[in-house]
């Protein structure tokens, strides 16, 4: 069914660029404060003022990756809970679409939109901030499709089972903002209590940042074998979840 | 005979302790309108997705062109059209866009541009479906339905929303799919509807079929009374009209006489005796039940809107 796969992927990239709204927040917004922050700020991080933070001055880009997948997994969510609502996934299962599908593309729509947000942001941002020439780009797209798959495939999980639209955004917050703050992120995992520690490490988050982390310095895949296996394997848990917890109305 | 094209045997589905359906049995044969009629809540829907392979009743067994709808799901699905009750699209999906999804979902599909035309969306095509009326939005849902050239098609609560004049153009519509020799299974809690669609309708009431019949048929049976209001200015007519065979009663008020009998020919018999007597006649109206009187009469409670 890849015919309707396209289709359905195309048409929903149309009617997602039809809601003002949705374009604006998931990728004028971003690109804008990306770039007015980068006037703001660009010349000290070039010159690597010692008061930056240290996600500002060396995570900047696995920062901004991290914050375009949580919000890509928000709007997913949301999306499903209002096609479900609406019963528009009833719809459409009762046709010869495969539910997979129906899914696929509304993953593809969010992949689509982070990847156009992120080559945005890179266009507008050259100017402000730094890149060293030596950034493995390939690679770190490649780790970055690896971590958003496994992050939206978390948001799937949320999307199955929330009861109804109005939920579905707040609760969605609600537990990947958290799985943000102990990522890895803002404070080390290894600085954490041993039971916060215990629960970063079970979260797609913290090996999506680290593996981002490690690839954009120039570590090899193979010393980060063990995150980017982490993140698969939470993919399949994640996806198969779904798949069997999935309500169509 | 042909074999039906939908045979349902006894099925049953419950939620949680809530029984929906229970022991639903009935057959649609080929090139007929069937309707399932009853209040909302009655296991209407839930008989109709359990057909449609939407949900899997806990017991029975369902036949739908001779196949299983949960294990033959793809091939029926491209066999049948289905219209779903209260359902949406994309707010922003255009007509034209959802018509050409649904197209290229099947392998021979018809003009999606001449359903669109038949459906009177032709000036809608560019529209986006929140800008729809109820309506316009049940037509372009009837053009989906259509789109693969079906056989079978399923309707639920079609016309529910609507006003009587949208209502009246859907009917003709229906009509139109029986006139190409398609089966149609539809569901209403509209009596008026069912009255005048359905060829042959199952009465469903608290998850159970009370009676399956022609809606005259089912009048016949259930409600055979008729009633002959005559207005004359003979002042013995009551009298004149006491020896009529199968009589319930005769009452007057004024110059108005009702004349109530189950006899298939208490028509012809009052007008005879309106001939004899050569009785000068005001006014003459005959009263029929219809298929909401069955429905009060074999639930004990009206349908309610």
């Amino acid at each position: 069914m890849l015919r309707g796969l396209w289709r359905l992927t195309w048409l929903e990239i149309k009617i997602f660029v039809r809601e003002p709204l949705g374009v604006i927040g998931t990728v004028a917004v971003p690109v804008l404060v990306f770039v007015v922050l980068g006037r703001l700020l660009g010349p000290r991080v070039r010159t690597g003022a010692p008061d930056m933070p240290r996600f500002v001055s060396v995570d900047l880009p696995i920062f901004v990756s991290i914050l375009i997948a949580a919000s890509a997994v928000l709007s997913l969510v949301a999306i499903v809970a209002i096609y479900r609502e609406g019963g528009i996934l009833k719809r459409l299962r009762a046709t010869p679409l495969r539910p997979l599908t129906i899914l696929a593309a509304q993953v593809l729509v969010k992949l689509l939109s982070t990847a156009v947000t992120l080559a945005l942001m890179i266009l507008a941002g050259r100017r402000y901030y730094p890149v060293d020439a030596d950034v493995p780009i390939a690679s770190f797209t490649l780790a970055l499709l690896l971590s958003t798959l496994s992050i939206v495939s978390l948001g799937f999980l949320i999307a199955s089972v929330v009861p109804t639209a109005r939920f579905a955004q707040p609760i969605a917050t609600l537990i990947v903002y958290p799985m943000i703050g102990l990522s890895g992120l803002f404070v080390p995992v290894e600085a954490l209590p041993p039971t916060a520690q215990m629960i970063a490490r079970a979260l797609p988050f913290t090996s999506a940042v680290s593996l981002l982390r490690g690839i954009w310095h120039g570590e090899g895949w193979y010393r980060h074998a063990g995150d980017a296996a982490v993140l698969t394997v939470m993919f399949v848990i994640f996806m198969t979840l779904s798949s069997k917890v999935f309500r169509w109305e | 005979m042909h074999q039906p094209a939908i045979h349902v045997a006894a099925i049953r589905k419950t939620y949680g302790r809530t029984v929906a359906v229970n022991d639903v049995s009935f057959d649609v044969r080929p090139g007929e309108i069937f309707g399932l009629i009853g209040p909302n809540g009655a296991g209407k829907t839930t008989t109709m997705e359990c057909v449609e392979g939407l949900r899997t009743p806990d017991r029975g067994a369902i036949s739908v062109l001779g196949l299983d709808p949960k294990r033959d799901a793809y091939a029926l699905q491209k066999r049948i059209g289905v219209q779903l009750q209260e359902a949406q699209l994309q707010k922003r999906i255009k007509v034209w866009e959802a018509v050409a999804l649904w197209a290229s979902l099947y392998q021979k599909p018809g003009s999606g541009d001449r359903l669109i035309e038949q459906l009177g969306l032709s000036d809608k095509r560019n529209a986006w479906f929140m800008s729809l009326s109820g309506g316009q939005k049940q037509r372009l849902f009837i053009a989906l339905a259509l789109i693969n050239d079906p056989e079978l098609v399923f309707l639920d609560e079609l016309t529910t929303g609507l006003d009587p004049q949208a209502r009246r153009a859907i009917w003709d519509l229906v009509r139109g799919i029986r006139r190409r020799g398609k089966t149609v299974l539809l569901t209403t809690h509209l009596m008026e509807e069912a009255e005048r669609l359905c060829d042959r309708v199952a009465i469903i009431d608290h998850g159970r079929i009370v009676d399956v019949g022609t809606p005259a048929e089912l009048v016949r049976r259930h409600c055979p009374e008729h009633t002959v209001v005559v207005a004359t200015d003979d002042p013995a007519a009551a009298m004149r009209f006491r020896d009529i065979p199968q009589i319930d009663s005769v009452t007057s008020d004024g110059l108005q006489v009702t004349i109530r009998g189950r006899g298939d020919d208490l028509v012809t018999q009052v007008i005879q005796r309106l001939a004899e007597h050569r009785m000068r006649v005001i006014d003459f109206r005959t009263e029929t039940p219809t298929l909401e009187d069955v429905f009060l009469r074999l639930t004990g409670h009206a349908i309610r809107e």
